[in-house]
């Protein structure tokens, strides 16, 4: 709108995203940051989490006071240089209100997800985000997540990448059956809908078991596999922490899920009832015990990972890296000193598991560099 | 996961269980409507449409209107159920239960334990029950406390769109007789439904809010109410609990014993009638088996004990409501 | 159907079966070690057995508070059935159920029933069970007069006729509703009312084994053809009390005693068989001393019985909870 000035606004975090509060400001008018500083908490229905600033700027003006529930869209706070005067600003933010339309819920769901058959019939739910013409990412989550585990990820890379992020068999909307439920049975899931929805080759960005699969189709069909981006990873050592998954399958009630939640994260603070809420929904659906008894049972017999690939890595033919939560509770970073065949470790310090969703900026921008030199 | 109405996500909870399992046949008065008359088929899909759309895509062997005969019928489901078919009838208010309880509780409820545990009946009984429509004193009771008085009868009652489609696709897989209460101000009330189906288990109450200070137990819509409090009164330091027990029979009073020693004050807002109640039964548990817990007296909310006035200014006076319930948490809270 | 050697012979042990059973809980219920309320079905047989002879495990019956005879014509094991009158642990309902509850789903039994009148819309449900599971079965419904006067009995007749279900409702006329005579508490009859509800309906004489056999026949063959339902009402006598104890007083004082001599179907279908040369006096001796013996070993036994314990007081209410 204006020359040199920046607003802020509520953003949007996964579909069902309709409105949010400033849990906490994390600066005042005056306070210069860099990009990736926090400027304020976020809580909406699902998940409180930091409003990182996605540029450098000065804080000129807090617009919206905390504990205000507001609009996706709604100016939050304005920033500019001192080169802009107050008046510019006071000017800036009336504009800005009386332009401001709050999305409708109808106009909210925006983008819908699609559906796509496997050669078995099976369905596979995914949500296709960004810019047609870019180069493809598809987002693999893990063990008992679903394509909103990428609510901070996928908007942000469809800024420059056309990202498909889906449901794995057993999980989100995809049909319940998991088949053989091991990493080589999820990865083959995986590459027939990428060929059901007419991707010849994509970068992967895979979590947990999501990572796992990732890895095994970039040793095994390397055509498929342009980049992998292992997100605390599957796959690379025998540990996975059980108490984790089977809590994960047994819990039936929110105070016996909450504790199970918060390992996936460095700061438990962020497990929401909502989300909480919508794994025990999750859980009650037809076939989905099954299916993560299943999973379990093939990828984690007798309490440790079925399918270690970590010998194989000398066989890798495509650009890898793996970025690890260094409070990863579910699949413990490796050593400083451990070093992986052809493959680049990013430790992130302060986050856990859930690293892509504790710090997605981070995450982000170190998807975004090594795509681009990837794809050179 | 798409925002649907209660009357949706009944609807589809019969769609889908009657698509997975072809014992399972649904009957009452005008569940589909217009049989024998010269206008259009499946006229009303029930009094207020929740079955609309089932006639057409199941046959009428399979969503059978009935004349006006609740004994004829709620007995005949229980006789299918109890021979081969998994039958969910409707007993369009729970007030008609007066000309067919028989047939429940005599019958139904009973055969499994006269019968020395040899009978199976997989009976849902789907009624309408609450007041708020000005539907004066019979069609508007809360009759729950009476068939949850009886063993061999499992009660339902959902609160939300979201748990009415899950326990409900739970109670046409049970195998015991089950009544499921449906109330009829919240036919439109929309929350988001899965388009799949789900079961939510029975006795297994949902703890809608969590606070240390006051324990709130409420059933049907009067869940939403607790909620609506517990939320403002959040805002004034008071943190309360609320617990939605989802079933009444089997109840969990595991739940509700373990949240009142957490907070030692109680509140029991329902809806039904005071005498014999849910609220008196909760009551009498937790006096029983926390007494050492609570740390001020147990507050009831409910109507007074007349029947269900018709003129509007009447019947909102008879309802609780969420001042009635802020005040009996805000008394007990100090 | 022509009746061949063996229905006859089937027929007579059944009739014979209920006859000695029911004298004998008569004289067992004396002694006082029978509890609660037992009403005997003596005096009845030919209906119960006419009928049931024509159903098999897939065809559906749901009794009356006097029980006892549907049972047995249904199949029902007659040892259980002494043990489960006598209320002990391996009855037909392991004791939670006794004389008025006797049940055997996997016969098609549904049980008697305590309330007058409980019957038919169950009935209608079995029926509605065979229709849309294709089993061919047939339900019927047994009343008594008393019965035949209730709202249930006609609310489950019309649902029938308008469902088309193949359901039949036998109203057995014995002439009393406990101590008040049908002649006072039925107004019009069974065969009029039905007529009131398009429902074909024949009236036969109950102590008349063929001829309950064969209005029966038709009114089945009706119902598993698709025909709809059907009344069928069977005038016959009860030669004991409403129940046990009951002194009878509102009756003639020979009444039973002249009917036990001039109405008794057994007599009447011993010799009408006898007569026609089908069946020689040494296979109907034959089988009254097998009954007699089955009714001793089911008196015995069920004496000799267990009695439920403490743990059975809470099993059976659900099939989970």
């Amino acid at each position: 709108m204006s020359e040199g000035i920046d607003a802020i606004t509520m953003p949007k975090w996964g579909l069902a995203m309709t409105e949010g509060m400033v849990a906490e400001w994390h600066m005042s008018s005056g306070d210069r940051y860099s990009r990736g500083d926090e400027i304020a908490d976020i809580e909406t229905a699902k998940i409180t989490n930091a409003l990182e600033a996605t540029k450098p700027g000065l804080m000129r003006r807090i617009v919206v006071e905390p504990d205000e529930m507001v609009p996706v869209g709604a100016l939050l706070a304005v920033a500019a240089e001192e080169s802009v005067s107050d008046e510019a600003i006071d000017a800036f933010v009336t504009e800005f209100q009386s332009n401001f339309v709050p999305p409708g819920t109808e106009e909210s769901s925006g983008p819908v997800f699609e559906h796509a058959t496997l050669s078995d019939g099976r369905s596979v739910r995914y949500l296709r985000q960004g810019t047609t013409g870019g180069a493809t990412i598809v987002l693999v989550h893990g063990f008992g997540g679903d394509l909103n585990s990428w609510m901070f990820n996928q908007p942000a890379l469809a800024e420059q990448f056309d990202v498909v992020a889906l449901d794995l068999p057993g999980h989100g909307g995809s049909s319940k059956d998991v088949g053989a439920g091991d990493v080589a049975a999820m990865s083959q899931a995986v590459a027939e809908f990428l060929e059901a929805i007419g991707v010849r080759a994509a970068h992967f960005v895979g979590h947990s078991l999501g990572g796992a699969c990732a890895l095994h189709l970039a040793l095994t069909s390397p055509a498929r596999v342009a980049s992998a981006t292992l997100v605390c990873p599957a796959g690379l050592g025998p540990d996975i922490n059980m108490e984790f998954v089977a809590g994960y399958i047994d819990a039936r009630r929110p105070r016996q899920l909450r504790p199970v939640l918060e390992l996936l994260f460095h700061e438990p603070g962020l497990v929401s009832r909502d989300m909480i809420d919508d794994v025990l929904k999750f859980k009650r659906l037809d076939g989905v015990p099954e299916a993560l008894a299943t999973i379990a049972g093939a990828a984690f017999a007798g309490g440790r990972q079925s399918h270690v690939m970590t010998e194989k890595l000398g066989g890798l033919t495509v650009p890898a890296q793996a970025i690890w939560g260094l409070s990863d509770h579910i699949v413990p970073a490796p050593d400083e000193a451990a070093e992986f065949d052809g493959l680049t470790v990013h430790r992130l310090e302060e986050t856990g598991h859930s690293v892509h969703m504790e710090a997605p900026s981070k995450v982000n921008a170190l998807i975004t560099e090594f795509i681009t030199a990837a794809s050179g | 996961m798409a925002k649907k109405s209660m009357r949706q996500a009944i609807n589809e909870a019969l769609a889908s269980e009657m698509r997975r399992d072809p014992r399972v046949v649904i009957m009452g008065e005008d569940i589909s409507g217009g049989m024998g008359a010269p206008g259009e088929d499946d006229a009303w899909g029930g009094p207020l449409g929740v079955t609309k759309g089932l006639m057409p895509e199941f046959g009428r062997g399979r969503v059978l209107d009935t004349p006006i005969t609740e004994s004829a019928f709620v007995g005949a489901a229980a006789g299918a159920a109890a021979s081969g078919l998994r039958p969910v009838a409707e007993l369009m208010f729970v007030d008609f239960m007066g000309v067919c309880f028989d047939q429940i509780f005599n019958q139904a409820a009973k055969f499994r334990y006269m019968f020395g545990g040899k009978a199976v009946t997989p009976l849902v009984i789907r009624t309408m029950f609450g007041a708020g429509l000005r539907a004066a004193s019979q069609h508007s009771q809360c009759l729950y406390p009476i068939f949850t008085h009886i063993p061999g009868l499992k009660v339902v009652i959902p609160s939300s769109a979201y748990e009415a489609k899950g326990l409900l696709i739970q109670a046409i897989r049970d195998d015991d007789p089950v009544i499921f209460f449906e109330h009829k101000a919240m036919y439109d009330d929309e929350a988001e439904v899965p388009d799949e189906a789900y079961t939510i288990p029975f006795g297994e109450a949902n703890i809608t809010r969590e606070g240390d200070n006051v324990t709130v137990v409420a059933f049907g819509r009067m869940v939403q109410l607790a909620n609506q409090v517990a939320d403002k009164l959040a805002k004034d330091g008071i943190e309360c609990t609320v617990i939605d027990p989802r079933t009444t029979s089997p109840l969990d009073e595991d739940t509700i014993l373990e949240e009142v020693e957490a907070t030692g004050r109680l509140v029991i807002v329902d809806e039904a009638s005071p005498r014999c109640n849910m609220a008196t039964d909760i009551s009498a548990l937790v006096a029983q088996r926390a007494f050492g817990a609570l740390k001020a007296p147990i507050r009831m909310v409910t109507p007074p004990h007349t029947p269900v006035p018709f003129a509007g200014d009447l019947e909102d006076l008879y309802i609780p409501k969420p001042e009635q319930i802020e005040a009996a948490i805000r008394e007990i809270a100090a | 159907m022509q009746l061949n050697r063996d229905d006859l012979l089937k027929a007579y042990r059944q009739m014979k079966t209920i006859r000695v059973f029911e004298e004998r809980v008569h004289d067992e219920f004396a002694t006082g070690d029978i509890p609660g309320f037992v009403h005997l079905y003596a005096g009845e047989e030919a209906s119960a057995v006419g009928i049931c002879l024509h159903l098999n495990d897939n065809d559906y019956i749901a009794s009356t508070h006097r029980g006892h005879g549907h049972c047995i014509a249904k199949g029902c094991d007659v040892k259980g059935m002494m043990s489960e009158i006598f209320g002990r642990a391996d009855g037909l309902c392991g004791g939670k159920g006794g004389s008025m509850h006797i049940a055997d789903l996997s016969r098609g039994m549904m049980g008697a029933n305590g309330i007058v009148g409980g019957g038919p819309p169950l009935v209608c449900g079995a029926a509605l069970s065979a229709k849309t599971l294709g089993t061919g079965g047939v339900a019927i419904a047994f009343v008594g007069d008393g019965a035949s006067n209730q709202g249930t009995t006609f609310e489950a007749m019309n649902l029938a006729k308008v469902w088309d279900l193949p359901a039949i409702f036998v109203v057995e006329d014995n002439g009393y509703a406990e101590a008040t005579s049908s002649s006072w508490s039925v107004s019009g009859d069974a065969v009029k009312r039905a007529a009131g509800f398009d429902i074909p309906a024949q009236r036969v004489d109950g102590h008349d084994f063929f001829a309950v056999n064969e209005v029966a026949r038709e009114a089945i063959e009706r119902a598993r053809s698709g025909g709809g339902p059907s009344v069928l009402h069977v005038k016959l006598n009860r030669y004991f009390g409403h129940f046990e104890g009951d002194a009878m007083t509102y009756r003639a004082p020979d009444e039973t005693a002249k009917l036990r001599q001039e109405k008794d179907c057994l007599t009447l279908f011993r010799g009408r068989v006898s007569e026609a040369g089908l069946l020689e006096d040494a296979q109907f001796d034959e089988i009254d001393r097998d009954v007699d013996a089955l009714i001793d070993e089911a008196v015995s036994g069920a004496r000799a019985a267990p009695v439920p314990g403490a743990q059975d007081l809470l099993t059976d209410v659900y099939v989970s909870y």
